[in-house]
């Protein structure tokens, strides 16, 4: 029981260590990737490869004059980006990272909560997410922030409709809530994508908007709102927003890969024939393939798609993607009636 | 109107297809392209270790030639701040005192002679201009300063060092050809 | 024993934060105590073992209602103080209209005979798999009329945003 708790407790922290520190280093091949997108080298001054950048970049933060409006609210000032970053480093529990490693006979799951209603914990993360921004842009006063938290609420709460009926096909076809179920329910290569490219579409279009990233970036839409919802923050504030950003990005690529990619699930898993504990690195790195593709994907896009206008993110949010989504769980529906 | 090149889109609000309205063609075909671009040569000049080459006669920092037995060449006539669009040039000038031969060619030279680098647009007038082969520019930069005084460069940096060794080379730019165009007495300036 | 103190602090957590609501003087502080308050009372019902029941909690009050809330609340600018002061008879009306509702609730927690859950794990009925069954079982009516009044709510919000085209 007790090293059941230590563990837990030891690969809670190894997951909150990874996800800070992918991000960080999200912010460096975000820039390099940047600069191959348009023909330049991006930052490799500091360190070999730039590879100094993120640690140059957060000590600046750090040390950066903490600036507070004179008519803000002083709680809800600093609430905001705290609540954003708490939120960001939540949803990491309810995944299942690998397999169960087996020491001295005993068996760890990889997967620090294995509720029984794994995607719906994600989702109520998710929906608490968009506090940490509204508060935020409200208490800086200013009404810059404050278009850009209303925008980032709306946004916020049009796609996750779309994003959670693009996940109940998942759900009708699994039959289970649990994200340790589905994941093993996509063994081999019974990956859901390859049943559910619709919902796929769907759901990485929504992870777009709900992530707040490009072309979605509208609460932070420098052209219109100077910053957005996080005009008025300065120093580490600032950049737990930023950052905070970087973690949903590679949390959301996590799910993403979990809920369609087949999660740790590789083809040809069974002809391996490796000890349970390689087998269970071999498998965390398949993973981490997976979720490094989809951060690769998300700046792939970044730098090519020009940002929507307002009016054509709510068409496309409320008359094409829940319309969409809906038509997919019928077909669901329907497909899954008549296997029956 | 008659089109510039051959690559300009006529732009029509016209209703869109299917196709165009789902996006994700276009979309695709926009990644496909910004994904090229990822092998391409980068353009970036890596500049400290690297310099992006100049031409010969690139019109950088002005330089007060001496000639071959290191006096100064020039006469303080103030053709030079004439010929400048830019009004960039001063000078007062001095009468050479004896024993000073081996200073100054002629016998009136400029005492100060300041170009203020600010105004200065770097046209190359004022070495069009010149007479006596005595100003050029050079294909050194000028240095950024955090004082504006900084930037009216006197003797002490137009000069050029006086050791044979340390001259400033002005080959390139005073072929025979400009020589000749120099003595060209149909250009006002020449005579 | 353990969670015993997590009740305890919760309950405490749920009462001062609802007390808050109405004791805060900005609107937004008072949506913000609410979502307080709905956090503790999912905190409940994951130690009655109904998470499904908690989080469906979290994601509709806290995550879409309240965000609602906050959306609205944010867009009127209430922060000058336009409240006219109400007249006495009005504050000694909602004094015993709320005085006779709480004696209700009192009478009602009274009279009822509160079966006491010795052990709250033993019980299966807040998992989503009981309450699925339940609900497409026992209680198949009421939950359609239910989700057809849902939709006649959306219809006449519909119509009330249109209604210049009528």
């Amino acid at each position: 029981m007790i090293t059941q708790i230590i563990y837990k407790a030891l690969l809670a922290s190894f997951i909150l260590v990874l996800s800070l520190v992918v991000a960080m280093y999200s912010t460096l091949i975000e820039r390099k990737v940047a600069g191959w997108f348009q023909d330049r080298h991006g930052p490799n001054r500091a360190g070999p490869w730039g590879l100094l950048q993120p640690l140059a970049d957060g000590l600046k933060l750090f040390f950066k004059e903490e600036f507070m409006p004179a008519s803000a609210d002083k709680f809800l000032y600093i609430l905001g980006p705290s609540l954003t970053m708490f939120v960001a480093l939540l949803t990491s529990a309810a995944i299942p990272w690998g397999p169960d490693i087996v020491i001295n006979g005993v068996v760890y799951p990889m997967q620090v909560a294995d509720v029984n209603i794994g995607i719906l914990y994600v989702f109520a993360i998710l929906s608490i997410g968009v506090y940490g921004i509204m508060i935020g842009g409200w208490a800086s006063n200013n009404k810059y922030a404050l278009l850009g938290a209303v925008r980032a609420s709306s946004q916020m709460i049009s796609y996750e409709l779309a994003m959670s009926l693009s996940i109940i096909t998942i759900v009708m076809m699994s039959g289970s809530l649990s994200m340790r179920e589905i994941v093993a329910q996509q063994h081999g290569f019974h990956w859901n994508i390859l049943y559910q490219p619709l919902g796929f579409l769907i759901f990485l279009v929504c992870a777009f908007a709900e992530t707040n990233r490009a072309p979605f970036d509208l609460p932070e839409c420098e052209t219109e709102l100077v910053g957005g919802y996080h005009t008025e923050y300065s120093s580490m504030k600032l950049g737990f927003y930023l950052f905070a950003e970087y973690i949903n990005m590679f949390i959301s690529g996590a799910v993403m890969a979990t809920l369609f990619l087949g999660g740790y699930h590789f083809p040809g898993i069974d002809k391996l024939g490796l000890s349970p504990n390689v087998f269970a690195f071999v498998s965390f790195m398949v993973l981490f393939t997976k979720i490094t593709f989809f951060g690769f994907i998300y700046m792939w896009i970044r730098w090519t798609l020009p940002r929507f206008r307002y009016d054509q993110l709510m068409k496309l949010g409320w008359k094409s993607l829940i319309p969409l989504a809906i038509l997919n769980v019928v077909i669901t529906g329907v497909v899954i009636l008549l296997n029956q | 109107m008659k089109n510039l090149t051959n690559r300009s889109k006529i732009v029509s609000n016209k209703k869109m297809s299917f196709r165009e309205r789902i996006y994700f063609p276009a979309i695709l075909g926009g990644m496909r392209i910004t994904f090229g671009h990822l092998f391409r040569r980068k353009t970036t000049v890596q500049y400290p270790e690297v310099t992006r080459e100049f031409s010969d006669i690139y019109r950088g920092k002005h330089v007060l030639k001496r000639d071959d037995e290191g006096r100064e060449r020039c006469t303080a006539c103030g053709l030079c701040a004439v010929a400048c669009p830019a009004e960039a040039i001063t000078m007062v000038s001095a009468e050479r005192k004896p024993g000073e031969e081996h200073l100054y060619r002629e016998e009136k030279y400029a005492i100060v002679y300041e170009i203020n680098m600010l105004r200065c647009i770097f046209c190359g007038d004022c070495e069009e201009a010149c007479p006596k082969e005595a100003i050029f520019l050079t294909p050194e930069i000028v240095k950024s300063e955090y004082q504006r005084d900084r930037f009216i460069y006197g003797k002490d940096v137009l000069v050029e060092p006086a050791d044979p060794a340390k001259r400033v080379d002005v080959s390139k730019r005073q072929t025979a050809k400009v020589l000749e165009f120099k003595k060209d007495k149909r250009y006002k300036h020449n005579k | 024993m353990f969670t015993q103190y997590i009740f305890h602090f919760l309950s405490v957590m749920a009462l001062f934060s609802a007390v808050m609501v109405l004791a805060s003087k900005k609107p937004i502080h008072s949506v913000l105590f609410l979502t307080m308050t709905f956090f503790a009372i999912a905190g409940h019902y994951v130690l009655l073992n109904a998470q499904f029941l908690a989080v469906v909690h979290v994601i509709v009050y806290a995550g879409a209602i309240m965000v609602l809330f906050l959306f609205t609340v944010m867009l009127l600018n209430l922060n000058k103080d336009e409240r006219s002061p109400k007249p006495l008879w009005v504050n000694i009306m909602a004094f015993i209209a709320g005085g006779m509702l709480m004696l209700t609730l009192i009478g009602i927690f009274r009279g009822y005979d509160i079966q006491s859950l010795q052990d709250p794990m033993s019980t299966q009925i807040g998992l989503v798999k009981n309450l699925g069954k339940i609900l497409y079982h026992d209680y198949l009516i009421p939950f359609e009329l239910s989700s057809v009044l849902f939709l006649t709510a959306m219809v006449g919000a519909v119509l009330l945003g249109k209604k210049e085209q009528i």
